[in-house]
């Protein structure tokens, strides 16, 4: 793409620990964050470093600038309501930044 | 053989032909088949690749299988430095072996006596392949992909595997570039076990965490 650098990537931000949540939208075509992940709050628990976009890598473009990626952590009981197991059950799931919005405001 | 003069015969022994007869896959040309084909073609014709350069690649990629993961958890096990080096870059610590993973990123999940690890990839069917070879049927299956991350203590349970309420199940849903490996729980009474005896315990289940390691 003219005029984007190679190494062009979107600067981090976020750290591990931080509160995070899901963006829940709806879009059409290739994308990466699983439907029953969105809305829910987790923790950073780690950042990945920053790789081109596959959403858009998907449509041929060059996914630049690059997106960091995260290791969420949420509970298990909090992604579904009626989880059977234990309380300290959880999922870590690969999450985009641009899915990703600081939490700590009014949950919906 | 055809299949229709297969079906000629009597039908009074005991296998299961829907199981054992697989249909061919290439009974349908799709778009994305056709396209392989013509680009496969197209690049053998300009010779930038040959026909025997492309088997080797095949033979390379079905080659690859547990005993490469084996071999680093072998490793972690009976050296805790590595072990160290190997939680914190999982692709430096494959290198280190030998063993190529690509430009893939690779995590490294330990068990512990609080915390059992499972992988699974509900977008597709990600998966280490460079370490474990091609990924088992049930692993690319709905089934697995979909109940892996909601009850995934029953799923186990179907595996045999029974997780202790006081043991936290922590799923890796691998959706993006990184691809994971679960480092099992060395078992007990394999204290006087040499590497090599010790990697032929790490089963490609326990390293997707759907099992514990053998015991001996």
């Amino acid at each position: 793409m003219t005029g984007t650098p190679p190494n062009a990537a979107y600067p981090p931000r976020f750290k591990t620990g931080d509160t995070v949540k899901v963006l829940k939208v709806d879009v059409p075509g290739h994308v990466r964050t699983p439907w029953y992940i969105r809305g829910h709050v987790g923790t950073i628990e780690r950042y990945c470093g920053a790789f081109p976009n596959p959403e858009e890598l998907a449509y041929a473009r060059s996914g630049l600038p690059a997106q960091p990626l995260y290791r969420v952590q949420f509970r298990q009981r909090d992604v579904w309501p009626d989880y059977a197991g234990p309380a300290h059950d959880t999922i870590d799931i690969e999450i985009y930044q641009h899915w990703l919005e600081p939490a700590g405001g009014a949950s919906r | 053989m055809s299949s229709l003069d297969h079906h000629d015969h009597d039908h009074d022994h005991a296998h299961d032909h829907a199981r054992t007869l697989r249909k061919d896959q290439d009974d349908t040309i799709t778009h994305y088949r056709a396209m392989e084909i013509a680009v496969r073609e197209l690049l053998i014709e300009k010779g930038i690749i040959t026909p025997d350069g492309v088997r080797r690649a095949v033979e390379f990629m079905d080659g690859r299988n547990p005993e490469y993961g084996a071999r680093m958890v072998a490793r972690a096990w009976v050296d805790p430095a590595y072990k160290l080096r190997m939680l914190k870059d999982g692709s430096a610590a494959a290198a280190e072996l030998g063993l190529d993973v690509g430009p893939l990123k690779l995590v490294v999940v330990e068990n512990t006596p609080t915390l059992h690890n499972m992988i699974v990839c509900t977008l597709c069917s990600c998966y280490p392949r460079n370490l474990l070879g091609l990924p088992p049927d049930w692993y690319k299956s709905r089934n697995y992909r979909s109940r892996a991350v909601n009850e995934p203590r029953v799923v186990l349970r179907e595996f045999g595997t029974v997780i202790p309420d006081d043991v936290e199940v922590r799923v890796h849903d691998s959706t993006a570039d990184m691809r994971y490996l679960v480092l099992p729980r060395r078992p007990a009474g394999t204290e006087t076990l040499d590497e090599a005896a010790l990697a032929r315990l790490v089963t490609r289940d326990s390293m997707v965490g759907v099992a514990l390691a053998d015991t001996p």
